[in-house]
């Protein structure tokens, strides 16, 4: 029983971290040595929980030791933990790259413990089993990413953070509703009871409109198509280091919940639910791919990129095969890690040009040439060029619509993927080909500190596409327990 | 008794939604207040409305008699959520109108430093 309360570790260790991080916001030193600690030991605990879960099948507890439908279960299967440990590697990475960039004020008020509290309601909503308690882990995670946008108060950032709180307000709103819909309907909020319940309710109509509810809900968070106007905008106003934050975990979040949700529970009404979720993640992917080219902002260029990073995980959740949910889930965390290196890279280009406007960029590849090789190997993993960790779970997924019922979705997968190559290639053009262009004064440390955790998280585009062979079995081994939930079920229900 | 509380429910989402598509900032705030009573009602309402007896183990009353507890937990945890958050807004609020000198949403348009 001890051992089993390892799945608890990278919630509480951050918890614990941040707490002690509130008591002495002024000094700086200890701020960033005690932020980096606890990021760590988040990782090697959630590296522990990986190997137990790898040996011994899904971890479950229920907290205080109540039997397990009437207590909070607390689940970690390998979806969950290989998701725990990319947000605990890019966490990790988001404090190191901090420390040169975001500036002593913002490090006096409070930044670390935000990140920290950030960090504990991402990785508490990736291992919950229970639907209300995912909502408070949302809100955790929300709560601290209020502070973040707004932190600093810059006036853009003031402007923007209004928008962030209200969209979010209105979407925990509308899961506070829907959970009370689907609390009268089945009588329980345990997800692995949901998953047993379910199935034996005659009447699918309701359910089906719980789903997509549901889809509602977890669409505001993972800017799914008519939902992610809020995204580009409020995601401009932050500095780097929390935009890379955000673009990595954030919406994952979102897309995590509705892979649970629709592989889980809500598989009573495929036909309509999930050509639904199908056709919802190619237009985001199209919406996405409009944005992405529309600008000449390389934040923006990003941004945008995140969008259709979305569209194209949703897509293979929704084919419901073997093919389609493994390279979702490759894809998902290929693309959490790529996400944070390329914020990470435009961030140092965005101060080496003390702009954002690619057309007042130029000629950076005869002064940073490393940097410039490094963004060109980040911009073919995010394109899925074979090496390259963007590759197999794309091959998988497009894979997954040949062989589901929406084979056109794959061909404008493998289109789109051109444009998302073109959005990133572009940058590349404008800032690092042509006339160059004076650049400001950046000191040789500041530049190191910033540079190094870049080009690790960089490396790790080519260790996942070149090591795939070696990552393949955790990944079929999480997309196993999505496409069979009894296994999610015994372990949670087992007592 | 159930049809009287969505009814109201649904008022309460309608006023709600009405007030958050406003462009006065203070309204809006005033909308999501109204938009967390609505969920939280209908929480307490989808929960079901039987039972006398308050949920507290008391001499006399048989398990048939309570109300059910675990909506009501769940609202509590909701209301101190949604009131956490509501004063963060409002904080927020306070601070774009001393920085940005206004609470019109049309003037708060983020358009003037990118494309």
């Amino acid at each position: 029983m001890t051992m089993s309360n390892m799945l608890l570790f990278p919630i509480l260790i951050p918890l614990v971290f941040a707490t002690i991080l509130m008591v002495f916001p002024k000094n700086v030193r200890m701020q960033r040595i005690v932020a980096a600690a606890g990021t760590l030991f988040t990782l090697i605990a959630s590296l522990f929980l990986l190997v137990k879960v790898n040996n011994d099948g899904v971890q479950a507890i229920t907290l205080g030791s109540w039997p397990a439908p009437f207590g909070i279960s607390m689940v970690s299967d390998l979806l969950s933990v290989l998701l725990v440990i990319s947000s605990s590697l890019i966490t990790l990475f988001v404090v190191l790259y901090s420390f040169p960039s975001i500036g002593i004020k913002r490090e006096q008020s409070f930044y670390y413990p935000a990140v920290l509290f950030l960090m504990t309601g991402v990785n508490g909503a990736f291992t919950t089993g229970d639907i209300f308690n995912l909502f408070v882990f949302v809100e955790v995670l929300l709560m601290a990413s209020y502070t973040l946008i707004v932190h600093g108060g810059e006036k853009p950032q003031l402007r923007e953070s209004i928008k962030y709180l209200l969209v979010n307000i209105i979407s925990s709103a509308l899961f506070v509703a829907a959970v009370a819909f689907l609390y009268s309907v089945t009588g329980t909020l345990n997800m692995a009871d949901l998953a047993v319940k379910i199935p034996q309710i005659e009447s699918t109509g309701i359910l089906t409109v719980i789903a997509v509810l549901f889809l509602v809900v977890f669409g505001f968070k993972a800017a799914i198509f008519p939902l992610y106007f809020w995204l580009p905008g409020s995601y401009h106003a932050p500095p780097m280091p929390i935009l890379a934050l955000f673009g990595a975990l954030l919406t994952k979040v979102g897309v995590y919940a509705i892979m649970r949700t629709y592989t889980l529970f809500f598989v009573m009404n495929t036909g309509f639910t999930h050509e639904l979720l199908g056709i919802v993640a190619i237009l985001t992917i199209l919406a996405g791919c409009v944005g992405a080219l529309a600008y000449f902002d390389v934040k923006k260029i990003i941004i945008y990129n995140i969008i259709i990073a979305v569209g194209v995980i949703l897509f293979g959740v929704s084919q419901l095969n073997e093919a389609g949910v493994q390279g979702s889930v490759f894809y998902l965390i290929h693309d959490m890690l790529i996400k944070a290196a390329l914020f990470f890279l435009v961030g140092i280009i965005a101060v080496l040009f003390g702009t954002t406007d690619l057309r007042k960029m130029g000629g950076l590849i005869k002064t940073y040439p490393v940097l410039g090789w490094v963004y060109l190997i980040a911009a073919f993993g995010l394109a899925g060029i074979p090496p390259l960790s963007g590759f197999p779970g794309k091959l998988l997924i497009v894979q997954g619509g040949f062989e589901g019922p929406q084979f056109w979705g794959s061909l404008v997968i493998l289109a789109t993927s051109l444009i998302v190559l073109l959005s990133v290639v572009r940058i590349f053009i404008y800032a690092f080909w042509g006339n160059p262009v004076e650049t400001m004064p950046v000191t040789k440390t500041v530049y190191r500190q910033m540079f190094v955790p870049t080009v690790i998280l960089v490396s790790f585009t080519v260790v996942l596409g070149v090591g795939a062979e070696f990552f393949m079995p955790l990944i079929s081994g999480a997309g196993e327990v999505l496409l069979n939930p009894a296994l999610y079920i015994d372990a949670v229900l087992k007592e | 008794m159930e049809i009287i509380m969505s009814v109201a429910i649904g008022f309460l989402f309608m006023a709600a939604v009405y007030l958050m598509l406003s462009k006065s900032l203070i309204r809006i705030i005033i909308g999501t207040g109204l938009l967390s009573h609505g969920a939280h009602l209908l929480l307490l309402t989808m929960g079901g409305l039987g039972g006398q007896a308050p949920p507290v183990v008391a001499d006399g009353v048989s398990v048939g008699d309570y109300a059910d507890p675990l909506p009501q937990a769940l609202i509590l945890t909701a209301i101190v959520i949604s009131f956490a958050v509501t004063s963060f807004f409002l904080v927020v609020a306070y601070r774009s109108y001393q920085e940005l000198g206004t609470d019109n949403m049309e003037q708060l348009r983020g358009t003037d430093d990118y494309e």
